[in-house]
């Protein structure tokens, strides 16, 4: 059974049909890539399947529960991770302390015993601050430890999120433009760290517009236009699929 | 971090342990009871407005219920004042979350207007059910009796809050630093981050708003036994500005921050005394300068001024 | 049974008129800049007690009422430039501090030169009552309704048809894009408060022939003022005019016939209804956050 299963998904807000009748299957342990055009409504639907927004109609469902209209954090409580196109870093923290909150369902959320000074909290915390430290090194933030999120540049701030969302020991991980805004040199370490926590074993979705990326790292694609199902495959059949031709890739992919 | 954030607590204890041998007199020390009693609201206060960034515009309306409890529950019941206080803090958190759920469930900073509305409706409360509170002029309160022994000179109440504020202190820190401490100001950085990650959004800013209300009552009744009266002025929409002042001036999500807030608001109108009129122009001034200075209050300014910006 | 239902609608449109004009000042300005103007109440207060003022220092009726309104216009220009404008992007509740702490400011210094007493206006017209079914009706609360009504036409008017006008809306809906379209938007802000200030300082005059006047009645009705702009639904014209009348009437309707002592607690047990039943106001829409 496939991992996530969407059938007929729409969302119309007001006049706007943001996402119409679209359905995939994504099994687990690959990359599976979401392509289009600028207001193709790719981010729409990371929202709808991560909990953001709910759907006018259709379904999603999640190793067979549904989940469609399911709000984010019941999402997180069954694995589900994101991050954000525009950046949702909490400034007010350190960098630290942005991945440690990913660990928050891992953790005893106690409000007494933090105010007590609990032993076996503090001991945890310190373990948890550990990880955190470890998963920045991963994402290639090591030299950021100590900084205040809002020292961090944009592209640090973008792998933050990335680690942030790892914390949440996801298995299956939205990725909302992770090269966006990025110089050549960052996107391909962006590629390299997609591939890094792909082989983790996190199933991971991705919406990208730099191609090379998107052919590199993929397993499957669906390419959307105007909110529709425009094709889906694997790259080499997307990228001689027409119709996908016609309105997004043009002559050269 | 960390380390440095303790550091502080032994100052302030430092500091609690030395003051009454520096008290010239009893007026200092009446004063210093009162910035501490402050000083313990507004520590409660600030987690909700500096930490969790919700804006309560009725805090003293807790303050009045805790108060009143102290008073009306012993004087006309007869129950003894621990129960009674206990009494109170249960009813402001009861009201804080009938209240807090349906407003939180919103998009928005409705929180301010809900407040606003709560406090004002207590305070007017307290004025009219002069069978209850003694009406405008207020009612006195009877003395509390901790473990057989009365507590009735300024010393031992100095002592008292003394502590509870060093273990308010203490508690804050360790509160901030911990996964309950870090959801929440992930929420104010936030939301939609803290909710992506598992936070369930609403049942925090519920919990924080009635822990702050707890506080709050608590501190109403100490104050009511302190003072030995209460009256509805205690409870009015002036005295909740004054404390959401006290943050703000001192520093929101600084637990420093909201003790210097709470010492200085406190004698400031003691000091305006001198200004024969023109206390409020000045207050209000002050305000407004603050705020268009130091808008990230006194102790964060200062901090990122002296290089650390923690 | 009649004729005590309409007493109490009477003064009920009455004050609720100067509730609406408050909280038209308030929608302007959170329209303009999203801030919430605590400061509105003192504008009403400024209105009446500077009508007051002009006219027991011999000023003819018309110009002092021209001069208690130009005042406290001047007032809130002041307000906006020397304190709005210097913390722009500041944390709501700074801005809140702000607004209070001018509020402060206002009260007390006219306390300290206008004195804390109590004042009256003459009434415009005269204080023969007039009888409507039983109920009586002073000449003034017509001066009330009929100033206001054609105020309300008038903004009406100048939002719809005129070109200013709509630019205050363009500003509302997106400064950057008004900017762009070559609106002032800076000088749009400080239209708002001196328009907003005008607002409440009318309903001030108006009102005190009716309800006398002193420094402090500010507060109050600015709070009640609030109350009126959220009812209607913060930032909706009409919601403001709707919801000041409502506030007004429920509050007279309530203290006559449940509790005259809860009088002023009335209103706010409507924001807490509202909030609870009806959050964005009675006329105000639902959105979606895109994120």
């Amino acid at each position: 059974m496939a991992l996530l299963d969407v059938k007929d998904l729409s969302i119309h807000f007001g006049g706007v049909k943001a996402v119409q009748n679209v359905s995939f299957q994504i099994d687990a342990g690959i990359v599976y890539s979401v392509i289009g055009p600028n207001g193709a409504g790719k981010t729409t639907l990371f929202n709808l399947i991560t909990g953001v927004y709910r759907p006018t109609t259709g379904e999603i469902r999640l190793d067979g529960e549904a989940i469609h209209g399911k709000s984010p954090d019941e999402l997180a409580r069954r694995g589900v991770a994101r991050t954000f196109q525009n950046l949702q870093i909490c400034m007010n923290m350190t960098a630290l302390e942005n991945v440690m909150v990913g660990a928050h369902l891992r953790l005893d959320r106690n409000l007494f015993k933090a105010a007590l000074r609990w032993p076996s909290l503090r001991a945890r915390d310190r373990e948890l601050r550990e990880e955190a430290a470890e998963l920045m090194r991963f994402v290639g933030l090591a030299s950021y430890q100590g900084a205040r999120a809002d020292s961090m540049s944009y592209g640090a701030l973008k792998r933050l999120e990335i680690a942030r969302a790892l914390a949440m020991k996801p298995r299956l991980i939205f990725l909302d433009e992770p090269a966006a805004g990025l110089n050549p040199k960052e996107t391909i370490e962006v590629d390299e760290l997609v591939r890094k926590v792909a082989d983790a074993g996190v199933t991971v979705v991705l919406v990208e517009h730099d191609m090379k990326m998107v052919m590199n790292l993929s397993d499957r694609i669906l390419v959307l236009d105007y909110g529709k199902k425009l094709a889906e495959g694997t790259g080499a059949q997307v990228r001689n699929n027409p119709d996908v031709i016609a309105a997004y890739l043009g002559a050269h992919a | 971090m960390q380390k440095n954030a303790y550091f502080g607590l032994f100052i302030v204890v430092a500091v609690l342990l030395v003051l009454p041998w520096l008290m010239p007199n009893s007026f200092y020390m009446d004063l210093a009871i009162r910035m501490a009693i402050n000083a313990i609201i507004v520590l409660g206060l600030n987690l909700l407005i500096g930490f969790a960034g919700q804006i309560s515009l009725g805090h003293a309306g807790f303050l009045g219920i805790g108060a009143y409890a102290s008073a009306a529950l012993p004087t006309h019941f007869g129950w003894h004042p621990l129960l009674a206080m206990g009494a109170g803090a249960l009813a402001a958190a009861a009201l804080a979350g009938l209240v807090a759920r349906p407003i939180f469930k919103l998009k928005g900073n409705y929180l301010a207007m809900a407040t606003l509305g709560l406090g004002i409706i207590i305070s007017i409360a307290a004025r009219n059910e002069a069978a209850w509170t003694g009406g405008p002029d207020g009612m006195p309160v009877p003395a509390m009796a901790l473990l057989g022994l009365e507590l009735s000179s300024d010393r031992h109440w100095y002592w008292v809050v003394a502590l509870l504020l060093a273990v308010s202190v203490w508690a804050s820190l360790n509160l901030i630093d911990s996964p309950f401490g870090r959801a929440l100001r992930a929420l104010h950085g936030s939301e939609v981050a803290s909710r992506v990650v598992g936070v369930d959004v609403v049942r925090y800013k519920v919990a924080i708003f009635v822990l702050s209300a707890v506080f709050a009552s608590l501190m109403g009744s100490v104050t009511a036994h302190y003072v030995g009266f209460v009256t509805p002025g205690f409870a009015d929409f002036f005295h909740s500005i004054e404390l959401v002042t006290m943050v703000v001036v001192g520093g929101m999500a600084s637990v420093y921050g909201s003790l210097v807030g709470a010492v200085l608001l406190t004698a400031l109108p003691q000091a305006l005394a001198t200004f024969e009129g023109w206390e409020t122009v000045v207050f209000g001034a002050i305000l407004m300068l603050c705020m268009i200075f130091l808008p990230k209050g006194l102790v964060p300014t200062l901090a990122a001024k002296f290089g650390k910006g923690g | 049974m009649l004729a005590q239902f309409l007493q109490f609608l009477f003064s009920g449109v009455t004050v609720g008129a100067t509730y609406a004009l408050a909280a038209l000042g308030f929608t302007l300005i959170y329209n303009a800049s999203h801030v919430i103007n605590f400061a509105q109440g003192e504008f009403i207060m400024l209105g009446g007690m500077l009508a007051v003022f002009f006219t027991q220092a011999g000023l003819p009726l018309p110009a002092a009422l021209l001069l208690a309104i130009a005042v406290p216009a001047v007032v809130g220009v002041l307000l906006e430039k020397l304190a709005v404008e210097p913390v722009k992007g500041a944390e709501p509740v700074t801005l809140i501090i702000i607004t209070i702490g001018a509020s402060l400011v206002i009260r007390g210094l006219t306390a300290v030169w206008l004195g804390k007493g109590t004042h009256g206006l003459t009434a415009f017209s005269g204080d023969a009552p007039i009888a409507v079914l039983g109920a009586t009706l002073m000449p003034q609360s017509l001066w009330v309704l009929g100033v206001t009504g054609v105020i309300v036409l008038a903004l009406w008017y100048y939002f719809s048809r005129t070109l200013q006008g709509k630019a205050m809306l363009a500003t509302a809906y997106n400064r950057v894009a008004a900017e762009l379209a070559g609106i002032n938007t800076s000088w749009v802000l400080l239209l708002s408060f001196a328009m907003s200030a005008a607002l409440g300082a009318v309903g001030g005059i108006l009102v005190a022939p009716i309800t006398m006047t002193s420094y402090d009645v500010g507060i109050m009705l600015g709070l009640k003022g609030f109350v009126a702009a959220v009812v209607g639904g913060l930032g909706h014209g009409l919601g403001a005019v709707v919801g000041g009348l409502l506030v007004g009437v429920l509050e007279a309707m309530g203290a006559g016939y449940i509790s005259s002592a809860y009088k002023d607690a009335m209103p706010f047990v409507l924001i807490l209804l509202i909030l609870f039943f009806m959050p964005r106001g009675l006329f105000g829409g639902a959105s979606t956050e895109r994120v």
